[in-house]
């Protein structure tokens, strides 16, 4: 199976890194401000990120 | 498979106002998918808040809103039911709208025990107007304006709930994520006033104010603070100490406001 298509909506992204910290695999990462997909490969897709994005700036595609 | 909030809402506007991590961005994802499972339709459902951050939530979905005056969205809500008892009504406020200027119509809104959903977003402050100490401030904590630590003890929204009349009752917390949804859409399915208290975090006015060094450290104390009902039956009170319980705390079927209301129309025609 492969890993999901993690989507970053930058315009909507406040740089609070909670997607960052409580991601199980370390898949995101921050740069600058703005979260950024460092390793989509270890990405479960627990949707984790999606839930806790309070935003609506981070989106997981299963394929 | 990434969940299609975007039918749910008011288009362009987003980014919403709320702030880096604040939890009501959370909450509110989770109220939009409650809304899903549920299937309401968006003309016969009516979001009403009071004014404050959680308040805002009205603007940014695409459902019949009623941004009101401070405190009032139960009335205003009341006043929506009673007009159109088929209508889908869930009140969305803060614990400052909610517990302080709106606690007597909350209250009361409870002990009619009308048909609506009303989510109550804990955040420990009030955050729009400048940080002031609200109800659920914990006690010795700081707020703008108790900078020598709150003296008062505090609300517990759920057990004012459960006491006022309310007959479901329940809470959880911005961590929790899955849990939001659950429990909202339970409490739209539940026949009654259906209260469910969100905990979350208020960054900027609370936490910054108080030694939290990061939204992170408020979202772990979200996490260790929540003890589920189950669990707690088999704690102690020492271990119990400084948490809060989550999931439903309280389900009773008990006579309902419009439909009482309903006989006493029928009664007055002389039927």
């Amino acid at each position: 199976m492969s890993s999901p298509r993690i989507e970053v909506i930058e315009r909507y992204c406040k740089g609070c890194s909670i997607c960052v910290e409580f991601c199980p695999t370390k898949v995101l990462e921050m740069d600058g401000f703005v979260v950024r997909v460092a390793k989509p490969e270890a990405c479960i897709n627990c949707m984790q990120c999606e839930l806790r994005c309070p935003d609506f700036a981070i989106k997981v595609h299963a394929e | 498979m990434a969940f299609d909030y975007d039918k749910y809402l008011r288009p362009g506007k987003l980014p919403h106002i709320w702030c880096p991590g604040c939890g009501h961005g959370i909450a509110m994802k989770g109220l939009i998918r409650a809304i899903d499972t549920c299937g309401l339709d968006k003309s016969n459902t009516a979001i009403v808040s009071g004014i404050g951050c959680a308040s805002r939530l009205p603007g940014y979905v695409d459902f019949n809103t009623l941004h009101t005056a401070h405190g009032r969205a139960a009335a205003f809500a009341t006043g929506v039911k009673m007009a159109k008892p088929e209508m889908n009504v869930i009140v969305v406020g803060g614990d400052g709208d909610g517990t302080a200027i709106g606690g007597n119509h909350f209250i009361h809104a409870c002990r009619r025990n009308i048909d609506m959903t009303y989510v109550i977003f804990n955040n420990f402050i009030y955050g729009m107007t400048g940080g002031q100490f609200s109800p659920c401030t914990p006690t010795g904590h700081k707020a703008s304006t108790t900078v020598y630590g709150n003296p008062d003890p505090v609300f517990d929204i759920s057990k004012l709930a459960i006491g006022a009349g309310a007959s479901f009752v329940a809470r959880t917390t911005a961590f929790h994520a899955t849990q939001i949804d659950k429990l909202i859409a339970e409490g739209i399915k539940h026949k009654g006033l259906s209260v469910i208290e969100v905990l979350d975090d208020c960054p900027t006015t609370y936490g910054r104010r108080n030694k939290f060094r990061s939204v992170i450290e408020m979202m772990e104390r979200l996490k260790t603070m929540a003890v589920p009902v189950a669990a707690a039956s088999k704690m102690t009170a020492e271990q119990l100490e400084g948490k809060v319980l989550t999931g439903v705390l309280h389900k009773e079927e008990k006579p309902e406001y419009c439909e009482q209301y309903a006989e006493v129309i029928k009664r007055a025609k002389g039927a």
